[in-house]
């Protein structure tokens, strides 16, 4: 069967999408006949997560290279398609056209950052890494460096970065699976987290493998099919990425109009939490270079530091399909990304265009009161109008929306049919599982590669690793589960933490082992911890009324951890003695493609 | 200088000419935002939008692909590319 289903994967999944969409028209016939919206949600969810479910046990396996690399065959073009799903989280999928919809330009520079960070991937790392032959991220820090103390600090970064990303993940699926199942937020975390499971526990990154796969065409779909539809619908243009040139001066136009009102705080208070109206332009340049700058940069070096899409590369067969796979990948979330911003810019004019159908500004309140799909978005605490100045009409600053429900409610809103909400909902579930399962396989495989099996007992039988690294999966996803229905911070601002997190402790102790020979491991150990703590002492300290320095926010502490880093593993290194020969010799073996990896194939 | 070295030394130019270019697109124009967006580019879109939304992205891409085979030559060209059997 192995052999045989990595020659037949076109055709499998090529049945797969053609499945897919008969179920998108079987779901649209039985709309026409009458199926209610709730049960049309509940069946795409569920006709989904089974599917993927059904992929994860057809993966099991009991083999550590199976369970760690899936085998390391992943064919080039699979493996990308599986690393966007990887990828593009929640915050790709249901936050960032939200973000751009707000606040324009400025966060756009997620677009750049979440792109770009993928050439540092290419030229300084995934290659490398894949010729090391290494299980997780930290395999490659504690040989390359040597010493259990360099490989368990790397864990450490790798564990407080995914885990502050994975928390927002099973946040993102609770809120779909409450939305479209209709229960509550704190059971629908406890179902989003069973399905991610069902797709990791028994195959590991084999299972995840084929099923993110799966989950990418589900996503792509989902996103791409309500853009071109609502840009048709309007008349906006038939192919919107080269024909919405129009529709962004106008919006430009209509925010002259109505002018950004600042709300006085005394009213802002009676509006629910999360929700945000626009109150920056669109498409006009309104950050400083170097807000946008730092804040690409930091999305950057986070993405080329962040062990569950490095992790992806191991799979492939060969350094040089390691290297093509990372264009593959980059293409695949070029399809979404390029996307977003037309999904902002559809979504933001049918709102706010009087001349429109949709638009509801400039109404009167009691007529956008009885609209359905404000009712419905409003129940959902998503949507909130207030007439501040009480003169009975909706103004642009007096309405009010919540980050997701760009995405979830915009093909509602410009009248498609709920046959089409209902795969959004699917794809939504699709990109928050894909990356979750990829995470939390990723903090599993460390901890039971790297501190039990390398660190706490290296003599463990294959049987007894696979059964702790399974065990730890299910310890993190429920952990993971139980802070996410706490609701500490939004989906897109922990995401982007842990961006930070991640380049402020691995990305030069990663990038040097490759580049610099005289990186030893003290300096790498000095790097790693030094930058993680610098990064955490600046995001506490900024949070906690702190001025900060140099235009580095919050959401860009990674610059000041990463610099921290830098310096000290530079320092530390040339203080204390090189390599020894050994390393040295491995460091030349790893930058040529030829010979055989460092670590062998089972170890 | 063995042939390792000279590798190492091609593929280190590769590197730096690879960085050079997505410096431009992700920091360089970005530098201009304001300037560029007065005027109109691709598609009618302003120049920076345009490149925030599509340019700077599609040239990743392409940067991408190009570095890939790039490196591909040099690998070949001092003998150090994978054989099938590995």
């Amino acid at each position: 069967m192995k052999g045989n289903f990595i020659d037949n994967l076109p055709k499998v999944y090529g049945i797969y999408t053609g499945g897919f969409i008969g179920f998108i028209i079987i779901m649209a016939i039985a709309e026409q006949m009458g199926m209610t919206a709730k049960a049309i949600g509940i069946a795409f969810v569920a006709f989904t997560v089974f599917i993927y479910a059904l992929i994860g046990w057809l993966s099991r396996t009991a083999q550590a290279d199976a369970y760690y690399v899936a085998g390391r065959q992943v064919p080039t073009v699979f493996n990308g398609m599986a690393t966007a799903a990887d990828w593009m989280s929640g915050a790709s999928f249901v936050a960032m056209a939200g973000g751009i919809y707000f606040k324009g330009y400025g966060y756009m520079a997620l677009l750049v950052g979440w792109t770009g960070g993928y050439v540092l991937v290419a030229s300084l790392l995934a290659p490398y890494l894949r010729k090391f032959g290494c299980y997780t991220v930290p395999d490659f820090i504690g040989t390359r460096y040597g010493g259990n103390l360099a490989r368990f600090s790397a864990v450490v970064v790798l564990t407080v970065a995914s885990f502050t990303y994975v928390t927002a993940q099973i946040n993102a699926t609770g809120t779909i699976a409450s939305v479209a199942l209709d229960i509550p937020f704190q059971y629908a975390v406890y179902v989003g987290l069973v399905s991610i499971l069902l797709c990791s526990m028994l195959g590991g990154m084999r299972g995840v493998t084929w099923t993110q796969v799966a989950q990418y065409i589900v996503l792509i779909i989902a996103y791409l099919l309500p853009v071109f539809w609502i840009s048709n619908k309007m008349g906006a243009g038939f192919f919107p990425h080269f024909m919405l040139a129009d529709e962004v001066a106008r919006i430009g136009e209509l925010e002259q109009q109505f002018g950004f009102v600042k709300n006085a705080a005394a009213d802002l208070k009676s509006v629910p939490k999360g929700l945000a109206g626009i109150t920056k332009a669109h498409s006009a340049v309104n950050a400083t270079p170097w807000a946008f700058i730092s804040l690409a940069l930091a999305m950057m070096m986070g993405t080329a530091s962040l062990p569950h899409v490095m992790m992806r590369y191991f799979t492939t067969p060969s350094v040089k399909a390691a290297r093509k796979s990372v264009g593959w990948s980059l293409f695949f979330i070029f399809l979404l990304y390029s996307s977003a911003p037309m999904l902002a810019t559809l979504s933001k004019l049918s709102l706010i265009d009087p001349n429109l159908p949709t638009g509801i500004i400039g109404k009167t309140f009691a007529e956008v009161e009885a609209i359905d799909w404000y009712q419905n978005w409003n129940q959902a605490n998503l949507m909130f109008i207030s007439d501040f100045n009480g003169n009975g009409t909706l103004e642009l600053n007096e309405f009010f929306m919540g980050g997701k429900a760009v995405v979830l409610a915009t093909p509602e809103i410009a009248g498609l049919p709920y046959v089409i909400s209902g795969l959004v909902a699917a794809g939504g579930m699709a990109a928050a599982m894909s990356t979750a399962d990829g995470l939390i396989l990723a903090i599993a495989n460390a901890i039971s590669h790297d501190v039990y099996y390398k660190i706490i007992d290296p003599k463990a039988e294959t049987a007894k690793r696979l059964l702790v690294a399974r065990v730890l999966l299910v310890i993190i996803g429920f952990a993971g589960a139980t802070i996410a229905a706490m609701e500490i911070q939004g989906i897109l601002g922990s995401v982007i933490w842990a961006f930070d997190f991640a380049m402020s402790g691995l990305f030069f102790p990663l990038v040097l082992g490759v580049w610099w020979k005289r990186a030893n491991r003290q300096g790498a150990i000095a790097g790693m911890l030094g930058g993680l703590i610098a990064g955490a002492w600046y995001l506490v300290w900024v949070r906690t009324g702190g001025s900060g320095f140099l235009g580095i926010t919050q959401l860009t502490f990674g610059i000041f951890g990463s610099a921290v880093s830098l310096v000290l593993m530079v320092i530390v290194s040339l203080m204390t003695a090189e390599p020894d020969k050994a390393t040295q010799k491995m460091v030349d073996d790893v930058r040529v493609p030829s010979g055989k990896s460092i670590l062998g194939k089972s170890h | 200088m063995s042939n390792q070295q000279k590798h190492w030394e091609k593929t280190r130019g590769l590197l730096f000419i690879t960085l050079a270019i997505w410096f431009v697109f992700s920091i360089g124009i970005f530098l201009f935002g304001a300037e560029m967006n007065e005027v109109t580019g691709p598609f009618g879109y302003p120049w920076t939008y345009w490149f925030t939304c599509q340019g700077s992205l599609g040239a990743f891409v392409i940067l991408i692909f190009w570095f890939a085979n790039r490196q591909e030559k040099i690998d070949e060209e001092f003998g150090f590319s994978e054989r099938e059997d590995e």
